[in-house]
């Protein structure tokens, strides 16, 4: 499996928001498990896709000069759920970007429906720093070519989705 | 100029947020990380919040000084804290109750430093001069 948990930016505005799509499907695994006979969208996987569209918005700001890594989460609340067939929009908008990190507040939707919202601390590492190598790579924003999603958007036709 | 009231008001809203405490808990001699449960990562949101919250810069390490016992090998002896190393205490954290350490300085009790009052007397002293 892909740690890539958002499908595909349909906004982005340089150091002030970004908005990401990510499609549930019943051809994802753990959907089958969590849960048997009601397939809802694991809580984690969306602070995770929302951490994912937060920190690329975050290491964007810097021309991803530093690794982006998800320091915490404050505060998170889920309001409803996500089923397949639902559409989830993240939205994060950026809060505060210092050299030690950035803050960033985001919401989950499906249409108009509010599903959840947090708020996500990140740390910035220094990717030339050697002590880096004890660090589990999942942890990172950019690991497994993840910045590919800011390329995916054309249409069929060739267009420009983004 | 904000009071030392105001200053404590705000660092209570502050560690609410970033710790997910409760008020009650935030007493003047409360410590961050043994009362409070602060882990190093939470120093960071504390530093950004605090600083959105007074419109203020503060130079990183000027609050929470990092790495103070492995600053040098005099400060340290026998898991204790040597005279020198309190004195360089007195002089990185000037707003904390070094006194106490000094009491009983052995070397887990360098987190007890960082308290709700060293924030409040930092910020006070930052603020008002």
């Amino acid at each position: 499996m892909r740690w890539f948990w958002i499908d595909r930016f349909i906004e982005f505005e340089s150091g002030s928001y970004a908005k990401a799509v990510k499609n549930v499907s019943l051809s994802e695994e753990h959907m089958h498990d969590h849960f048997p006979g009601f397939s809802v969208m694991p809580g984690s996987l969306m602070i995770e896709g929302l951490a994912q569209t937060g920190g690329i918005l975050l290491g964007e700001k810097n021309d991803f000069k530093y690794a982006v890594i998800l320091a915490k989460v404050p505060k998170v609340t889920f309001h409803s759920w996500a089923t397949p067939g639902d559409s989830l929009v993240y939205t994060a908008r950026l809060l505060d970007d210092r050299d030690e990190g950035g803050t960033v507040e985001c919401t989950a939707h499906v249409g108009e429906r509010l599903v959840a919202e947090a708020e996500i601390v990140f740390a910035h590492l220094d990717p030339a720093d050697p002590t880096l190598g004890a660090i589990d790579q999942k942890n990172f924003v950019f690991s497994m070519n993840l910045l590919g999603i800011l390329e995916v958007g054309k249409a069929g036709d060739g267009a420009e989705k983004l | 100029m904000p009071t030392q009231d105001e200053i404590f008001k705000v660092v209570q809203e502050t560690l609410e947020d970033a710790l997910g405490v409760d008020d009650d808990e935030v007493t003047m001699d409360a410590t961050l990380q043994g009362d409070l449960g602060a882990e190093s990562i939470d120093f960071l949101d504390i530093l950004f919040r605090l600083e959105k919250g007074f419109d203020i810069k503060i130079p990183r390490g000027e609050l929470f000084p990092e790495n103070l016992a492995r600053a040098d090998s005099s400060f340290v002896q026998d898991g204790k804290v040597t005279e020198s190393g309190i004195a360089q205490l007195r002089e990185k954290m000037p707003h904390a109750d070094v006194d106490k350490l000094a009491e009983n300085p052995a070397v887990a009790n360098i987190a007890d430093l960082f308290t709700v009052r060293m924030m409040v007397n930092f910020l006070n002293h930052k603020l008002n001069g």
